[in-house]
C-alpha cells in the first residue's frame, strides 16, 4: 500500500522502499476510522474550535514485542547496541534478553515498550504508515465500545484513571483487549503510546504566562492552551509525552501506527 | 537565559558532550596528524539522521554533507512576521561577534517547518530580501516527515495552527564539526555572550 501524503512522490517511494526492506514484518491488522471532528483537550487556537479529522486507518493493536523483534531482525541498525545514541537512549529494548531475543515466549504478544520515537517511526514506515498525530490518537481514544466520544461519561474517565493507578511493576498484559466502536483495541489499559507530534503538545512553562514572553519565544498565535482542565485522564498523557525527548524510551511507552485510507482524496 | 526542564536536561547533556569533546581533543593531541573527519561518526551526532535538504539555490544535499564544519542550525518559516526575522538577526549578531576568519569556518542552516509554503523560490526570495549571504547561509526545505525528525533531533518543538501560523521554539543550536550539540540559545535579538563564547571555542577546536 502506498501512502498518500503532502509529498506523495518522495514519501511514497521511501515507504515502498522501507516496506521492501522490512519484508520480514508480517502484515498487521488495520481498521478504518471515519472522518469527524475532535474537541481536543489541547486548544491550538484561542477559540479552541473543534479540529477536523480526516479519515485514516489505524492499527487494531499496539505493536507487540514479537512484531518488533522481527523488525530488528530485518533492520539491524535498529537493534539494541547498534542504534545510534541520537535515536535511542541507554534503556532502549532493555527488557529483552538479547539484541534479537526477547527471552520469555509469553512476552511475544505483549506490547513492545522501551522504544524511542525514532524507532517507532521507522517501524511504522516499514508498514507503509506513520505514528498517529496527537489529534488522531485522542480522537480514537475518546471512544468506548458503543460511542465515538465517551469522554463526557464519568465511567470512561474512571476506568482510565483506575488503570493509571495500577502498579507499573505488574507484567504487561498481551494485546487484544475489548474492541472499541471503531474496532480498535488497547487504547487504554495496556501501555502509553508515542504520537508523531509528541514534541508539539505543550510549550515550556515559561511560555505559558502570556503576552510578550510568548511572542519572543514562539512564532504564531501564542502558547497552546489546555481546553479541558477536568480531563486528567487525557492531560496525564499529554504531560508524559511532552516531557520526553525523541530518543527517550520508558517501560510503559509503546506505539501503534496509522496509514491513509487507500483512496483518501487528500490534497 | 531562562531555566526550564528542557534546559536543565540540556545542561546535563551539554556537560556530557563537553566530556566527550574533551576526550576527543585528548586523542587528537596524542595523534596530531590523524584526520579527524575520517573518524567514525559519533553516536550522538545529528548527522546520524539520513535526510536530504534542498537549499535556496535548489540544490539538494544530505545533512551529513555538512560534517567537518561547525554549524549554527535552527528552524523557522518564512511567513512568520515577527520572531523569524528576529531569529535571522540573532544569528547575524552572533556572526558579528566573530572574526572574518571564524565566520568563514562556520556554517548556518535554517530549515523551514512549513514545507507546504516555503518552496525553493520562497526561500530564495527571503535570502534576497533580507540580504543574506547565500554563499555561507543555507535556507532549506524538506518534506513534512523529515521536518518532524529533524526537529526531534534538534529538540525543537513546533505545531501547525489552524490559521496557517506555527508555534515553535526559536532556538539556535551550535553543533560541532562532527554534529554533536555543543550549545543552544533561546535568546533573541542581541547574541547571548555565553553562546558566542562556545561558538568561538568550537571553531577553535575544529581548526586544530
Amino acid at each position: 500500500m502506498v501512502a498518500t501524503t503532502h509529498r506523495p512522490g518522495a514519501r511514497a517511494a521511501a515507504a515502498v522502499l522501507l516496506a521492501a526492506l522490512a519484508g520480514a514484518v508480517a502484515a498487521a491488522d488495520y481498521v478504518p476510522v471515519p472522518a469527524g471532528t475532535l474537541a481536543s483537550a489541547i486548544a491550538s487556537d484561542a477559540g479552541g474550535a473543534p479540529v477536523p479529522i480526516d479519515a485514516f486507518s489505524m492499527r487494531v493493536t499496539p505493536v507487540t514485542k514479537g512484531e518488533f523483534r522481527r523488525f530488528v531482525e530485518a533492520r539491524p541498525e535498529w537493534r539494541r547496541g547498534r542504534i545510534p545514541r541520537t535515536f535511542a537512549d541507554a534503556s532502549y529494548l532493555q527488557d529483552w534478553r538479547g539484541t534479537t531475543t526477547i527471552g520469555d515466549p509469553a512476552m511475544e504478544d505483549q506490547p513492545v515498550v522501551n522504544v524511542s520515537w525514532f524507532a517507532a517511526e521507522a517501524y511504522c514506515e516499514g508498514e507503509g504508515g506513520r505514528l498517529p498525530t496527537w489529534n488522531e490518537w485522542e480522537y480514537v481514544a475518546a471512544a468506548d465500545a458503543t460511542r465515538r466520544d465517551a469522554r463526557g461519561d464519568p465511567a470512561w474517565r474512571a476506568r482510565i484513571l483506575a488503570w493509571y493507578s495500577t502498579s507499573a511493576r505488574a507484567a504487561l498484559p498481551a494485546v487484544g483487549g475489548a474492541a472499541d466502536v471503531h474496532g480498535v483495541r488497547d487504547m487504554h489499559g495496556v501501555v502509553w503510546e508515542w504520537v508523531d507530534d509528541f514534541n508539539a503538545l505543550l510549550v515550556d512553562a515559561d511560555s505559558r504566562s502570556g503576552d510578550d514572553a510568548d511572542k519572543l519565544k514562539f512564532c504564531g498565535a501564542g502558547a497552546i492552551n489546555l481546553q479541558d482542565r477536568e480531563n486528567y485522564a487525557v492531560l496525564m498523557r499529554i504531560a508524559l509525552l511532552s516531557s520526553l525527548n525523541a530518543s527517550d524510551s520508558t517501560t510503559s511507552l509503546g506505539f501503534r501506527c496509522v496509514r491513509p485510507l487507500a483512496k483518501e482524496p487528500k490534497q | 537565559m531562562i531555566t526550564t526542564p528542557h534546559s536543565v536536561r540540556l545542561a546535563a547533556r551539554l556537560s556530557l558532550t563537553l566530556l566527550v569533546a574533551a576526550a576527543a581533543l585528548g586523542v587528537a593531541k596524542a595523534a596530531p596528524s590523524a584526520p579527524t573527519v575520517a573518524a567514525a561518526l559519533p553516536s550522538d551526532s545529528i548527522y546520524q539522521l539520513p535526510v536530504v535538504l534542498t537549499g535556496q539555490d535548489g540544490r539538494s544535499a544530505r545533512l551529513d554533507a555538512r560534517r567537518g564544519t561547525p554549524l549554527l542550525v535552527s528552524m523557522f518559516y518564512t511567513s512568520c512576521k515577527f520572531v523569524c526575522p528576529m531569529l535571522i538577526e540573532t544569528v547575524r549578531d552572533v556572526e558579528s561577534k566573530l572574526s572574518a576568519e571564524e565566520r568563514e569556518h562556520l556554517g548556518v542552516l535554517l530549515v523551514s517547518i512549513d514545507p507546504d509554503h516555503d518552496s525553493v523560490e520562497v526561500l530564495k526570495r527571503t535570502v534576497d530580501e533580507r540580504h543574506i549571504d547565500g554563499a555561507r547561509w543555507t535556507l532549506a526545505r524538506t518534506d513534512a516527515a523529515t521536518v518532524r525528525k529533524l526537529a526531534a533531533v534538534l529538540g525543537i518543538q513546533y505545531r501547525a495552527l489552524a490559521d496557517g501560523e506555527f508555534n515553535h521554539t526559536t532556538a539556535v543550536i551550535l553543533v560541532d564539526a562532527d554534529g554533536r550539540t555543543a550549545a543552544r540559545t533561546t535568546r533573541l535579538g542581541s547574541a547571548d555572550p555565553a553562546f558566542v563564547k562556545r561558538v568561538k571555542s568550537v571553531l577553535l577546536a575544529a581548526s586544530r
